[in-house]
């Protein structure tokens, strides 16, 4: 599966890293929904070091649409609760 | 929540998609969807252009900046020379925050940079996909049967309008954060000329770092501290010298430090207003 970080780029993994991908994802959204600063912020920074670490960077001239986005890595709680309530850091 | 894919990624892939989708009809012609990619790169270039731009205008800012650290130290050491204790400490105060606000500055125009150099290799990056879909393209219309080379050309298309979306992304939000910048430094640019402290606190968004700013301000602990470096250099300390340039009259008297004032009008005062706090009258020599 290739998932991408946004504004950084994107990457290939495992089939079955999927899982381990979603619980973290969910893990930095219950944190942002629990306005937890520390927890966001760490549960966040895993997600993306595991995508980093298990992913191979996919080559410059493919052109192959992501099956996951995860948002730019500079993204703060304020951020992200502004995501999950409609008006993010990406125009909805 | 097994079976759930994770919220975060579904909410931004879904806000991506919905930027791609705006960019990208898949009804379109493959010819025209590459002319579309290609004019949306001239707007990537003209964004990176503009964070350039922008970063400039904040480097002039900084200039400016720094101008008015000088100035106001010159007016501090003119006022003190003058014996007009409140009015060097003003004059240090709004030295102080414009120190404050140059550090900040510096640190984001070198961030700014970074991400400048990021954006242009970004850049870079989907020409070489747009090429990339070009030749595909050609392939695939050769290759494939029309139903087919439908689906690879739309796969492809959305790959480059994903990328396109993202780069987008990155240049909006460097482009943001110079707005940011722009207006707390061009705030900060202004206070001398609006002569009131106060102002400071009404800077809007980012307000709160001046707030921080003005209450350790209040304390007035580095002010008095150079307060007394100040009167040191000058050669004797408070009353004294006060008494002493109060009959004398002339900067040019302190020797070193007071030359460094500006010696063709050593009776002007700071920003040229009357200090914020209420002071007992104007402190102006007659």
């Amino acid at each position: 599966m290739i998932v991408r970080i946004a504004t950084e780029g994107q990457y290939e993994l495992l089939g079955s890293d999927e899982e381990v991908l979603q619980e973290l994802d969910n893990q930095a959204v219950s944190a942002c929904e629990a306005g937890d600063e520390q927890q966001f912020h760490d549960s966040f920074a895993r997600l993306l070091e595991f995508v980093r670490e298990n992913g191979q960077p996919v080559a410059e001239d493919r052109l192959a649409p992501s099956d996951m986005i995860l948002p730019p890595p500079d993204t703060s709680l304020e951020d992200a609760r502004r995501e999950f309530s409609g008006e993010g850091l990406i125009p909805g | 929540m097994p079976g759930l894919s994770g919220r975060m990624s579904t909410i931004v892939k879904a806000k991506i998609s919905k930027l791609l989708d705006r960019a990208e009809d898949p009804s379109e012609t493959l010819e025209y969807s590459y002319q579309k990619q290609i004019e949306l790169l001239q707007n990537v270039k003209k964004g990176i252009a503009d964070v350039v731009t922008s970063k400039k205008r904040l480097q002039l800012q900084e200039k400016s900046l720094q101008d008015q650290v000088l100035k106001l130290d010159t007016q501090a050491r003119q006022a003190l020379a003058q014996g007009q204790e409140e009015l060097a400490r003003t004059a240090l105060e709004r030295k102080n925050v414009a120190q404050t606000e140059l550090q900040s500055l510096d640190s984001q125009i070198a961030e700014l940079e970074q991400q400048q150099e990021q954006l242009t290799a970004s850049e870079q990056k989907l020409r070489t996909k747009i090429e990339q879909f070009r030749s595909k393209k050609e392939v695939i219309k050769a290759q494939y049967s029309a139903a087919e080379a439908q689906v690879r050309i739309s796969e492809a298309a959305t790959g480059v309008g994903e990328e396109m979306a993202d780069v987008g992304l990155a240049m909006q939000r460097a482009l943001d954060k110079t707005e940011n910048m722009k207006a707390r430094a061009q705030a900060v640019s202004e206070l001398e000329a609006a002569g009131t402290f106060d102002d400071l606190t009404t800077l809007g968004p980012g307000e709160d770092d001046i707030d921080r700013q003005l209450k350790q301000l209040s304390s007035t602990t580095a002010v008095d501290a150079e307060l007394e470096r100040m009167k040191a250099e000058l050669g004797s300390g408070g009353a004294g010298a006060a008494a002493q340039l109060g009959s004398g009259g002339q900067a040019a008297q302190q020797g070193e430090a007071a030359a460094q004032s500006q010696p063709q009008s050593p009776a002007a005062p700071p920003a040229g207003t009357p200090p914020p706090a209420p002071q007992p009258g104007e402190g102006q020599p007659s």
